[in-house]
């Protein structure tokens, strides 16, 4: 491990001050694709949270139309195989699907940063032990034990949420180990160390402050990916339970329908699709607007 | 090689040996934590084994079965008991269709071989086509183009594109089947067989393919800033002998370590492109047993994967310590 020397500390410093909350919107918002996606999110998730309070149809309640009628005023999405209307499913199992997607993503990121931050800065054997066990974690195929997981387990949202982020908080873990061992090498840790605090004090207080940008670049990719394997397990009916709708169980009849109902099957992937797209581009652009060696066009 | 990065002399099979031991010895650690987990998993959750037995069961049949399954032994005997059988290469018999797990394992897997084979072709090939572009193409057109296609393939669900291929190519063209493997055995024929490989392969491979694109490109765009390509344009080489010959050369090396990578994510694409195309793989197997709460192939399934995905790790390992002088020490 190499120590930094005065010199490089300046530097990094400088490039601390630089990277104000400011400058990042800014950098963000040269990448269009990325600032774009940032308020697509926001305006979805608007839509998506508010727009029951609107929209008052039950997702659950059968309507008069009968099952698989099309579009039309009072149901603009038509209704599902069992004549509940589509657009307020839409809502509420977008909210269903967000706030999966959001839990998990919180519950990785803690399980990821404690593992990191242990590993990178005790070093020793807690390091092998929970680098071991983070790298055995990400050679096995995790959806595998994702299925007999929720099979044994049960499958209520909390228990959805739980297994998708026990299967899921390696890559944060790495990203956190890497950076915590590149800081604590640092002065302002050694002093911090040197008079004396306790290491709790200097891993929350010194080094997860700094590395809170990584941290939210991997949080931004981990909703992603939460959300696709939500959606995945829904589909193959182990993951949140009908009638409470989310975007992937609307998805798991409409293999069905598919000949009759297309738009049944083309929906709630679409916006899936969306979602998570959206979320690797900020992702990414946040990455690069984090990255030290960030080019100004 | 171009790469002048000192290193000790090449000694022969005595490192080679030592860290293929090395290795095996994780390996196995590996295996075993799994089985522990999943086998304690299985047997102390609540919808365990002792649940799975009828409502309308009588008394004596439930004593009759709990002794057949060994569950009035305490659960580390159990364990015990499982990994010794597991390792004379007995599984135990499926509950839900009475035989043994090793022969319905052995009926599935050469499917999900045959899948995940033709994929990592395909991909392989493809992804480093792409990614060799876009390293070249840096910032340029082609590069946001196939940077744009990976993101997307990465945030499309597998299978609602596998249900919008089928849409496409079964139902509206009808040129594909939509699901099946084809006939095998004596009706085998050439066209059946592939038409039903087509659309499971190209969804398997859109979730592993934006991986190999950025890993490739990283890859490359690290090798181009190299000294020695530096030296290469400096002597005046072409500029196409520097790229193909000098660059591509080293920036497929590390390559060969994320086939190691995505071999998890392959199976664990497969269970879901299995399950779009009624592929009868392991994907669909996994799936049936843990529909049925067949718990002894849960089981099996489980450390059947992991033993794949240990023994490829191990072989991408060794061709990686062959073909790239600077490790060794692994």
């Amino acid at each position: 491990m190499e120590v930094s020397t005065n010199q490089d500390y300046g530097s990094k410093t400088m490039t601390k001050a630089k990277q104000s909350k400011d400058t990042i919107f800014t950098r963000l918002k040269q990448n269009k694709i990325a600032y774009f996606s940032l308020w697509f999110l926001i305006f979805l998730h608007l839509i998506v949270f508010l727009g029951p309070i609107f929209w008052t149809v039950n997702p659950e309640e059968l309507q008069e139309v009968g099952s698989l009628a099309g579009w039309s005023l009072q149901h603009p999405f038509g209704t599902d195989d069992l004549s509940r209307d589509v657009f307020a499913r839409m809502l509420h199992g977008g909210r269903v699907t967000l706030l999966v997607g959001l839990a998990a993503m919180l519950f990785a990121l803690l399980i990821g940063t404690l593992v990191g931050a242990c590993a990178g800065y005790f070093g020793k054997f807690v390091e092998s032990v929970l680098m071991r066990i983070t790298e055995a974690m990400m050679a096995i195929p995790n959806f595998f034990f994702v299925l007999v997981a929720l099979t044994v387990l049960g499958t209520s949202p909390v228990m959805v949420v739980i297994v998708i982020a026990l299967c899921g908080w390696m890559e944060i873990a790495r990203v956190v180990y890497g950076e915590t061992l590149k800081w604590k090498e640092y002065e302002f840790v050694e002093a911090a160390n040197a008079s004396g605090a306790r290491s709790i004090r200097i891993l929350t207080k010194y080094i997860i402050p700094q590395i809170i940008p990584s941290i939210i670049v991997s949080g931004t990719l981990t909703i992603a990916a939460a959300i696709l394997t939500e959606s995945a397990i829904s589909y193959l009916g182990l993951g949140i339970q009908p009638p409470t709708p989310t975007w992937g169980n609307m998805l798991q009849n409409s293999q069905q329908y598919i000949w009759t109902a297309p738009v049944l099957g083309i929906l709630p992937g679409a916006a899936i699709t969306i979602v998570v797209l959206a979320y690797n581009f900020l992702g990414d652009g946040l990455r690069d607007a984090l990255d030290p060696k960030y080019v100004k066009k | 090689m171009h790469t002048s990065i000192p290193n000790k002399k090449y000694s022969g099979g005595d490192e080679v040996l030592r860290f293929l031991l090395n290795r095996l010895g994780q390996s196995a650690i590996l295996l075993l934590i799994v089985t522990i987990i999943t086998f304690f998993l299985i047997n102390l959750a609540p919808g365990g084994p002792a649940s799975t037995m009828r409502m309308d069961a009588s008394p004596e049949e439930r004593q009759a079965m709990v002794e057949k399954l060994g569950l009035d032994q305490p659960i580390h005997i159990r364990y015990i008991d499982w990994i010794t059988n597991a390792l004379k290469g007995d599984l135990g018999v499926s509950f839900t269709s009475s035989e043994p797990v090793v022969q319905r394992i052995a009926e599935r897997l050469p499917y999900t071989i045959e899948l995940t084979v033709f994929t990592i072709i395909l991909s392989i090939t493809i992804g480093i086509l792409f990614g060799v572009i876009s390293a070249i193409k840096r910032g340029k057109a082609q590069d946001h183009v196939i940077n744009f296609f990976s993101v997307l393939g990465l945030s499309v669900p597998a299978f609602w594109l596998g249900l919008m291929l089928i849409l496409l190519f079964s139902i509206n063209l009808g040129w594909l089947p939509s699901s099946g493997v084809g006939a095998r055995g004596a009706d085998f024929n050439f066209w059946g067989w592939i038409s039903h490989l087509i659309m499971p392969v190209l969804i398997l491979t859109t979730t592993v393919l934006p991986n190999i694109v950025r890993f490739t490109r990283s890859s490359m765009l690290e090798v181009i800033s190299q000294n020695y390509i530096r030296t290469a344009r400096a002597k005046g080489a072409k500029e196409s002998i520097v790229l193909y010959v000098h660059a591509l050369r080293n920036a497929l090396i590390p390559v060969v370590t994320i086939i190691g990578v995505l071999i998890p994510r392959l199976l664990s694409g497969a269970v879901i492109t299995e399950a779009i195309f009624g592929w009868t793989g392991i994907g669909t197997l996994i799936l049936e047993a843990a529909r049925g709460r067949d718990y002894p192939l849960v089981m099996g399934v489980t450390v059947v994967i992991t033993v794949v995905v240990v023994l490829c790790n191990l072989i991408v390992d060794l061709i990686y310590s062959r073909i790239d002088p600077r490790v060794k020490n692994v």
